[in-house]
């Protein structure tokens, strides 16, 4: 009963974000605002991650293979398709789910505690319109982009660590990138991508902005939210999965 | 001039406010006193339209507030400052942006023009050269008077204030009543007050509602308080033996048996 309360109030919140803004200007403030909050402040932790994990990737995949009638190409294109299908768009996005979701909350339950959101609504303005739906436009816009860039320096990684440790030669790297490319998984990390960064900005948008209380349930509903948003994006990706992989 | 009419509210099985019905005055400081937990806030909140009444009307200026649209609602909001309990200031922005928010929502004027409204409404609070700082760097009596001049930079018809004393010294509580009571009179607003503080309400009380248990109690201003005979209003508002013989003697002076300072003096024995 009490999900559906909650699932109810979360679609309620969601169509309550679709009004006329008050002012397109300040609305288009708040987007640009929240892009480089989301954006360029996540890249830092983007990088590291992206990086780490393709080279991580590159030297345990050749660990496993131990038969030598596998060429050491084949490291690259295990490489280049786990970081593309799984490790760009949802660890990745896990991670986000951390740094970008507790954030969302936190902010939006200061703003609910210290009574800046029933100033805003004293105003006349939408507070659902002004404040959450800039943040769930600027992670659509900006966590597919970080993914995508995220897919290019795990593939970096991978080389850097193969060169790096004398698994294979760059050469054989660029090679194995090449073969059997499936451009369908892109599409499919792009769209994995979409539908995390819709997850990541809203579950922790709804429990921040209906927080109740201090500063103690502040930060319960920051790590709640971070807990539902990464139950739900494995959840999700199971579903992408089943539905756009299915051959 | 805001009326309610038998306002009704309830969370739960909990009733805050019972058949509350009151006329505030434009021009005069209307107090909402009472307890803690008698439903001042709730019924603020309801007139602010941030809690919807179970029952009953609220009427803004002749104009059923109750009735209104989304839209409609929207429009009269603009016309409302309040200033919080907390201030509410928005901590990420300075003073000037605090000040200047509502008017780059809902003005096209340009930066400059925006920047000579910020000025003489800080100017009006007595608080200048602190368009920089930040919410954080300013002391409590400094952040309400922010509040105050955010409150009313859009010149509203209507200012609502919640607490505006709490967690201020004596002093400073007095310098922001007059402050309230002098912007009120000079800009001819309908203010609401929301105060359990006996100095403001004896200070400024022109129009004062007592709130008990969500019912309306009493009504009246500051100087019928000294006569009134409702026990749960004397007790709440003379609740020390101080207070008491303050009462006391304000009633004695009021009835001309205090003529002197040696009358005074055997009073005091």
């Amino acid at each position: 009963m009490l999900l559906f309360n909650h699932f109810g109030r979360y679609l309620l919140m969601l169509k309550g974000m679709f009004t006329r803004p008050e002012n397109m200007r300040m609305y288009w403030k708040e987007l640009m605002h929240q892009c480089v909050e989301i954006g360029i402040g996540s890249l830092g932790i983007v990088v590291i991650i992206s990086v780490f994990m393709g080279a991580v990737s590159a030297v345990q995949t050749s660990y496993q293979l131990v038969s030598p009638l596998i060429p050491a190409s084949t490291i690259a294109q295990i490489v280049r398709d786990t970081v593309i299908l799984e490790f760009a768009p949802t660890v990745v996005c896990i991670v986000l789910a951390g740094v970008v979701g507790s954030k969302i909350a936190s902010e939006l339950g200061n703003m609910r505690v210290s009574e800046q959101i029933d100033a805003l609504e004293i105003m006349g303005i939408n507070t659902k319109a002004f404040l959450i739906m800039p943040k769930i436009a600027a992670c659509l816009i900006t966590i597919p982009l970080l993914v995508i860039l995220s897919m290019g320096l795990g593939i970096i990684g991978g080389r850097l660590a193969g060169v790096a440790t004398g698994i294979l030669s760059t050469d054989t790297y660029d090679a194995g990138l090449l073969l059997n490319f499936v451009p369908y998984n892109v599409f499919f990390a792009l769209v994995k991508a979409y539908t995390f960064s819709f997850i990541i900005s809203t579950i922790p948008s709804y429990y921040g902005y209906f927080v109740k209380g201090g500063a103690l349930e502040i930060g319960r509903s920051s790590t709640k939210s971070v807990v539902v948003s990464c139950v739900m994006i494995l959840f999700a990706d199971y579903i992408l999965a089943a539905l756009l992989l299915d051959k | 001039m805001i009326e309610f009419k038998n306002i009704k509210k309830s969370f739960g099985d909990k009733v805050v406010l019972d058949d509350v019905s009151h006329v505030m005055e434009t021009g005069k400081a209307n107090l909402i006193i009472g307890q803690s937990g008698s439903g001042k806030t709730v019924l603020q909140k309801c007139l602010v339209g941030l809690f919807e009444p179970d029952g009953g009307e609220i009427i803004y200026d002749g104009v059923s507030f109750t009735e209104m649209n989304v839209d409609q609602r929207k429009e009269l909001r603009q016309q409302i400052g309040m200033l919080f309990q907390g201030s509410a200031l928005f901590d990420s922005m300075t003073v000037q942006e605090n000040i200047m928010f509502p008017l780059d929502m809902f003005t096209k004027q340009n930066f400059s023009d925006k920047l000579i409204r910020v000025n003489e409404v800080l100017k009006r609070v007595n608080l200048e050269g602190v368009n920089k700082k930040y919410p954080a760097e300013l002391s409590g009596g400094m952040k309400k008077r922010v509040g105050i001049a955010r409150a009313i930079v859009l010149n509203p018809k209507y200012l609502f204030c919640d607490e505006p004393n709490s967690g201020l010294d004596p002093q400073t509580s007095m310098v922001i009543d007059k402050l309230i009571l002098d912007i009120t009179r000079e800009f001819n607003m309908t203010t609401v007050i929301n105060t359990h503080d006996m100095n403001s309400v004896m200070e400024i009380g022109e129009n004062i509602l007592y709130l008990y248990d969500g019912k309306k109690e009493w009504s009246g201003n500051k100087n019928d308080i000294i006569f009134s005979k409702s026990e749960r209003l004397n007790g709440f508002i003379f609740a020390s033996e101080f207070l008491q013989d303050a009462k006391d003697m304000r009633m004695l002076e009021a009835k001309g048996k205090i003529s002197n300072d040696r009358d005074m003096d055997e009073m005091l024995k």
